[in-house]
């Protein structure tokens, strides 16, 4: 279900392990109540420290995604689950807003910003139109 | 991982005049997967050797598992209970493979049977060929199934993988994380600087002796940046005098900084020098590695 994480990418590995799981539980791979692997088995089966994989599931408690019962393992929440609309759209919205940011360094107007949003929005519309 | 396993302070070693290693201060949590990495004749192997009591320091001084490694009697007791493989992988040449498992096991009262036959297996070692006659990544598997078979503690490894294709360093590599698992502690050097990323959680870097960097990995790739920049018109090097900047290249209208931290300042400074494009890069181990080499 896990693919193994990039290490030469800049992003650090347990932000990737973070965001594939995640993703697996938006697709509705893994639901609430669903087990994932224990520690050992995933960062033997994706080679990563098993520190890191810990990291990870200490971050996933944290937000929500994941509850660690102790002794038996990590399992997805509820609140995971119906949370990573909310996730999704605060990881785009940060996407946005580096994108407008660079833009605007760019030396490009608020307006002209503004109006290559749409005019990307109206071509997508019409892309979908015409098929 | 809060207690450090294998410290060193101030560690030195001189060959006459040449300073092999300066002044080397580590500590290596416990449970941890550490890299150290630096460039041939960096002092990783002299360091190493003088942790195991092979060699004398000229200063300073180290602790493994909170003994003292210039104490022979403690240096003896630290090599019960940390494993090594060495950078030349010494074994004895006239053995067989068979006789060579057969004799090491014999020292090591919590040798793992089970596991020295998964990797005979997973090897593919030829239990009756001499020492002599193992090609150098047989001869590398051979030296780590002797090191990982006896149940140690720490794992002190120079080069693990050399020798290796790539399939059989993928092994090595799962196998190490699963000895993490079970609370060994991993210190290792390698050339292979994507290996090191890939499994490491905690890196040093050392150059001419000196320790340039000791930092989480993480940390390291959350906070390390490239940042490329155009101006109208071009600048001079001195406009970037700013701290977390590492290294400056400026290229006619062009620059491109290498940063450690404080990407925040260095961004509005650009903005205030009136960059027409700045963009912000993550990096990779091997740039670090690269750059904090020449930055000095």
């Amino acid at each position: 279900m896990f693919i193994k994480p990039n290490p030469t990418s800049g992003v650090p590995i347990y932000v990737q392990v973070m965001e594939q799981i995640k993703h697996v539980i938006e697709t509705g791979a893994l639901r609430p109540g669903d087990q994932l692997p224990g520690i050992r088995a995933l960062a033997e089966s994706l080679v990563m420290n098993p520190n890191t994989v810990a990291k990870v599931y200490r971050e996933l408690e944290h937000e929500g995604v994941l509850e660690l019962r102790h002794g038996m393992g990590a399992f997805v929440t509820d609140k995971g689950h119906s949370r990573s609309r909310t996730n999704k759209l605060q990881a785009a919205q940060s996407q946005v807003k580096q994108l407008v940011e660079k833009l605007r360094r760019q030396g490009l107007s608020e307006d002209e910003v503004r109006r290559l949003f749409e005019a990307e929005l109206i071509r997508e519309e019409e892309l979908l139109g015409t098929r | 991982m809060s207690s450090a396993i294998l410290e060193t302070v101030a560690l030195t070693k001189h060959y006459g005049r040449f300073e092999a290693v300066r002044e080397l201060s580590l500590a290596v949590p416990a449970g941890s997967i550490s890299g150290f990495l630096g460039q041939n004749g960096a002092g990783k192997s002299s360091t190493i050797k003088m942790l195991l009591g092979m060699m004398r320091p000229t200063g300073g001084s180290g602790r493994i598992f909170g003994l003292n490694i210039e104490e022979p009697s403690e240096s003896i007791e630290i090599r019960q209970r940390a494993a090594f493989v060495s950078e030349d992988k010494r074994l004895y040449d006239y053995m067989t493979v068979e006789q060579m498992i057969r004799f090491t096991r014999s020292f090591f009262p919590g040798w793992r049977g089970e596991l020295e036959q998964r990797l005979l297996r997973e090897f593919e070692l030829p239990l009756d060929r001499k020492i002599k006659k193992l090609s150098k990544g047989m001869r590398t598997q051979t030296a780590l199934l002797l090191a990982f078979c006896r149940g140690a503690e720490l794992l002190i490894l120079d080069e693990p993988t050399e020798g290796l294709d790539p399939v059989n360093i993928e092994k090595v590599l799962e196998l190490l994380v699963g000895f993490a698992a079970e609370g060994t502690t991993v210190f290792f050097s390698s050339h292979q600087i994507a290996e090191v990323e890939q499994i490491a959680d905690r890196v040093f870097i050392i150059d001419k002796g000196r320790l340039l960097l000791d930092a989480p990995l993480d940390e390291m790739k959350e906070e390390y940046r490239r940042i490329n920049m155009v101006f109208d018109t071009p600048l001079q090097t001195p406009a970037f005098a700013l701290e977390g900047i590492e290294r400056v290249r400026v290229d006619g209208r062009s620059v491109s900084i290498f940063a450690s931290h404080n990407i925040e300042g260095i961004l509005n400074h650009a903005h205030a020098l009136h960059a027409t494009s700045v963009d912000v890069l993550p990096v990779s181990l091997k740039e670090i590695f690269l750059e904090s080499l020449k930055a000095r």
